[in-house]
């Protein structure tokens, strides 16, 4: 009880100090979460204690000088008969209190260097991951084990916009989450696609901006297996807040039967490329697709917005030769917002989303767009 | 004698033709003055639009991409809008008056410098009715962003940069000169009231980087119309070259911002401590410093962006500095009230706040400056959090203070005590409401310029807005209490107005006639 008037005194006095002791809590809850994550890797470990660090020296640092503050406003006051004395200056008060500080700042200085060092130890890696940001999700490449794959947010629209209640994991749940095993030293290699996007797990200390045309590097090893998420802090146009990352660290045995699986995947997929879809699975999985890759600019509607992502009702290129619509997908529109899905969707979902362009929205081409019309266009290349 | 100002009372066509064509340096500094209002108001309002929608998770009021629209303007418009005019008409008003001057020394090109103002916002505020709506790429506009990704508009926002750019160059250059040249007799340069100090500090600073700025936006221009790749990585430019330009300006820039307010916080608080300022000539000294560190930290802003580990020392250390001065200014500004004789009126009420909240906001930045922990920082609503305790509680805030300060002297009318009062509490209790909560959203994870966000978030986001609604509130009484002084306030014809007012620009009468100091003063 005394400690906790004690506290709320000193909250009082200081709101640096509501911070510091509102940290202290944080364990306690999820929603109501106030300090930064101690993470499970060494770097946000080394991230935490430098911030707790700062945060204690700033706390004490303002309470004496707010205390003096409040202090000198409570005695001095005219109200209490005080009369001003005429003072300006004092050589010796003010050298102390200019070479003090940069004391601190000295002391300080190390445990910050040392901290910085180990968030840029990214030798020696056991794995690779290259971590591509794209307008408005992920793709990570397992370097050297064929394993490659676009990872999303599956929360819907709907959700979004308030036309269904909200889930649990209400933009924080993603088509295929990023998989790492415990006890491995794991390098990320990440990259910008289009516009700069940064990719962040709070929990691993990892914040790396993903600049086009520029690699940088961060790296995790942690052994506490779980689900850890995070987002996309560089605002990087209208799906900035819509693009999170979710990382599912396992054991490595775990890890290995998954990546397994990856690459057995991919074989499938490679050997179906070649069958024929009618025309409703392709209206179906087209409009999936659309959804999640095409709506963001282009809307729901097909409408777009005008002025920035042009109509595809109507339009001719929709309209036009199949050729044409497969070719804005797979070499984008040079000078535009509009990228190349080459790596983005499979040759099965940029089949579909054209079939369905062409015939959503009272489009009514009335073709067929298979995956292997895909395939031929990029090898025509 | 010379003649005086048209008003009303001679038609409107020459009540018209005075503003448009004063080269008074009060008119213009009033001029100055009620247009910065008016860019705070409307800045305010994508605000409150903001945070309107943030108030809940999901999209309920407006879509994404006009979000990201009102993210940027917001913060277009109150820097370059709101702030900086504020301070440039605070500087007409009373630099002259405060140096025993006639008037500015290019007083032609003060007219011009305030006129085009209002063409930049008009170009820049009109993109949000076009096709493709106003700039949406944040106020910093990373490239490629902000160019192979931006709406056309994006040619009227380059266009109203250039034109702000400019009005701040002349403005500032008239500032230099008219400190250089036309101090009354006595007046030397270590014996100028600090505000003067701050501005003309500040004035170097806005002339050596608003042309960065300029060359930013130019070569966007090109890029987006020219076919050049300075910020476009597949035509062999680096979009991380956009980051270190932009911030060689950014930097400064909010020291532009901030020192302004040193000054003005360092007039007020001897005269309510009825004291002279504690270590004066370290207060100088400490803003050249903080000007000149500004120069050299800028990329503290791209701790992420994955520079050579060498860099991001150099930047942490230099960073770090910052420091040292800036505690040598908070320390001299309670040392004044120390041993003083202490009344609270509303001026400094705002400008205790302020030194309170702006050292608040100055410890998240030592924290800030720290590579490591800025990793979990960056970007997030901490940040969000950092800037505002120094830019509102540091610039807004005294920029407040120094219009209940100096309004008396300027219309020769009392404002309501009360009202004040009540205004600073509203405020000074809504700030922290609404920008103490995004600490936590931000250490939290909680990134900024998120339209939406996850269901943690949800509970600081509701107080926040609450807060920023309160704020917001707190800046209409503010505008009733500035109309109601003007219009209704207790004449006063006391050329001190405060008891321990010092300095030339309290020995004129009160309200300060249109032309003053024709013949110098003679400072001892």
């Amino acid at each position: 009880m005394l400690k906790r008037a004690q506290a709320l005194f000193l909250g009082l006095l200081s709101p640096a100090v509501a911070l510091a002791m509102a940290g202290s809590v944080s364990a306690e809850s999820t929603t109501r979460q106030l300090n930064m994550p101690q993470g499970v890797t060494e770097v946000s470990q080394a991230a935490y204690d430098i911030h707790m660090i700062m945060m204690w020296i700033c706390t004490v640092i303002g309470i004496a000088v707010f205390g003096f503050m409040f202090y000198v406003m409570y005695a001095h006051r005219k109200s209490r008969g005080a009369v001003a004395a005429n003072f300006h200056e004092h050589h010796v008060v003010e050298l102390i209190w200019t070479i003090v500080p940069a004391l601190i700042l000295i002391v300080m200085a190390i445990p910050a260097t040392s901290a910085l060092l180990k968030v840029y130890d990214t030798e020696n890696a056991d794995i690779d991951i290259k971590v591509t940001g794209y307008q408005w999700k992920w793709q990570y490449e397992y370097i050297g084990e064929g394993v490659k794959f676009m990872s999303e947010l599956r929360t819907s629209q709907d959700e979004i916009y308030g036309r269904t209640p909200k889930g649990e994991h209400y933009l924080r749940e993603v088509t295929q989450p990023l998989v790492i095993p415990t006890g491995k030293k794991v390098r990320f290699l990440i990259t910008g696609n289009d516009v700069i996007h940064s990719w962040w797990v709070p929990d691993f200390g990892v914040k790396r901006d993903a600049v086009p045309g520029l690699f940088t590097a961060a790296w995790a090893k942690t052994d506490v297996p779980g689900t850890y998420v995070g987002e996309c802090t560089e605002l990087c146009g209208i799906g900035h807040a819509f693009m999170p990352v979710v990382v599912e660290v396992k054991e490595e045995a775990e890890y290995n039967e998954w990546l397994a699986g990856k690459k057995e995947e991919a074989a499938i997929y490679a050997s179906t490329i070649g069958k024929e879809w009618t025309f409703d699975e392709l209206m179906v999985r087209g409009e999936e697709v659309y959804e999640r890759s095409c709506a963001g600019c282009h809307q729901s509607d097909g409408n777009g917005i005008p002025g920035v992502f042009p109509a595809l009702k109507d339009s001719p290129i929709a309209l036009g030769a199949k050729e044409g619509h497969i070719a804005v997908l797979i070499d984008g529109v040079a000078g535009t917002s509009m990228q190349s899905f080459a790596d983005q969707l499979s040759e099965v979902d940029i089949a579909a989303v054209v079939h369905y362009e062409r015939n959503a929205w009272g489009n009514d081409v009335g073709d067929l767009t298979q995956p292997i019309d895909v395939l031929n266009y990029k090898q025509g290349q | 004698m010379a003649h005086g100002p048209a008003t009303l009372a001679d038609g409107w066509g020459k009540y018209i033709s005075r503003w448009v064509f004063t080269t008074n340096h009060k008119d213009i500094g009033t001029l100055y003055l009620w247009f910065s209002f008016a860019m705070f108001i409307m800045g305010g309002a994508f605000a409150m639009i903001i945070r309107a929608e943030l108030f809940q998770p999901g999209m309920q009021l407006i879509k994404p991409e006009f979000f990201n629209q009102m993210t940027t303007m917001h913060g277009l418009v109150m820097v370059f809008g709101a702030i900086m005019p504020a301070f440039v008409g605070l500087a007409n008003w009373l630099i002259p008056m405060m140096i025993g001057a006639p008037d500015m020394a290019l007083p032609r090109m003060n007219n011009l410098s305030f006129w085009i103002l209002p063409f930049a916002f008009a170009i820049l505020t009109s993109t949000l009715f076009m096709e493709g709506g106003g700039p949406n790429f944040g106020w910093t506009f990373y490239a490629p962003l902000s160019t192979t990704y931006a709406p056309d508009t994006v040619n009227y926002f380059i266009f109203g940069v250039h034109i702000m750019g400019a009005s701040s160059i002349m403005g500032s250059i008239n500032i230099i000169a008219t400190v250089m040249n036309m101090r009354a007799p006595g007046m030397t340069y270590m014996k100028m009231p600090l505000f003067v100090w701050t501005w003309v500090i500040t004035a170097f600073l806005l002339v050596a980087v608003m042309p960065v700025l300029a060359g930013a936006v130019t070569m966007m221009l090109m890029d987006i119309n020219f076919g050049t790749s300075f910020f476009d990585a597949a035509g062999g430019g680096d979009p991380v070259l956009f980051q270190h330009v932009f911030w060689f300006f950014g930097h400064p820039e909010v020291y532009i911002i901030i020192l302004p307010a040193f000054g003005v916080v360092s007039q007020i608080i001897p005269t309510f401590s009825r004291k002279p300022l504690f270590g004066y000539s370290s207060m100088v000294y400490a803003t050249a410093a903080i000007a000149f560190l500004s120069f050299v930290v800028w990329a503290h802003h791209m701790f992420t962006v994955g520079m050579p580990i060498a860099g991001e020392l150099y930047f942490m250390y230099a960073t770090m500095l910052i420091a040292v001065p800036t505690g040598v200014k908070v320390f001299n500004w309670i040392t004044t009230m120390y041993r003083g004789s202490l009344t609270f009126e509303t001026p400094m009420l705002f400008s205790i706040a302020f030194v309170i909240l702006f050292t608040f906001g100055g410890f998240t930045g030592m924290m800030l400056s720290i590579a490591a922990a800025d990793m979990q920082y960056h970007d997030t609503y901490f940040v969000v959090a950092h800037f505002h305790y120094v830019m509102v509680a540091g610039a807004v805030f005294s920029g407040t203070a120094a219009v209940y300060y100096w309004l008396p002297k300027w219309c020769g009318k009392m404002y309501d005590e009360t009202m004040g009062k009540v205004q600073f509490w509203i405020a000074f209790i809504g700030f922290n409401i609404t920008f103490m909560p995004q600490h936590f959203l931000g250490l939290a994870g909680m990134p900024r310029r998120y339209a939406d966000y996850g269901l943690q978030f949800a509970d600081w986001n509701m107080v926040s807005s609450i807060g920023a609604f309160m704020y917001g509130g707190a800046q209409i009484l503010f505008l009733f209490n500035v109309i109601r002084t003007i219009g209704w306030g207790k004449p006063t014809d006391d050329p001190k107005v405060w008891e321990g007012a010092e300095g030339l620009e309290w020995t004129l009468p009160t309200p300060a006639p249109y032309h003053t100091f024709s013949t110098p003063p003679k400072v001892k």
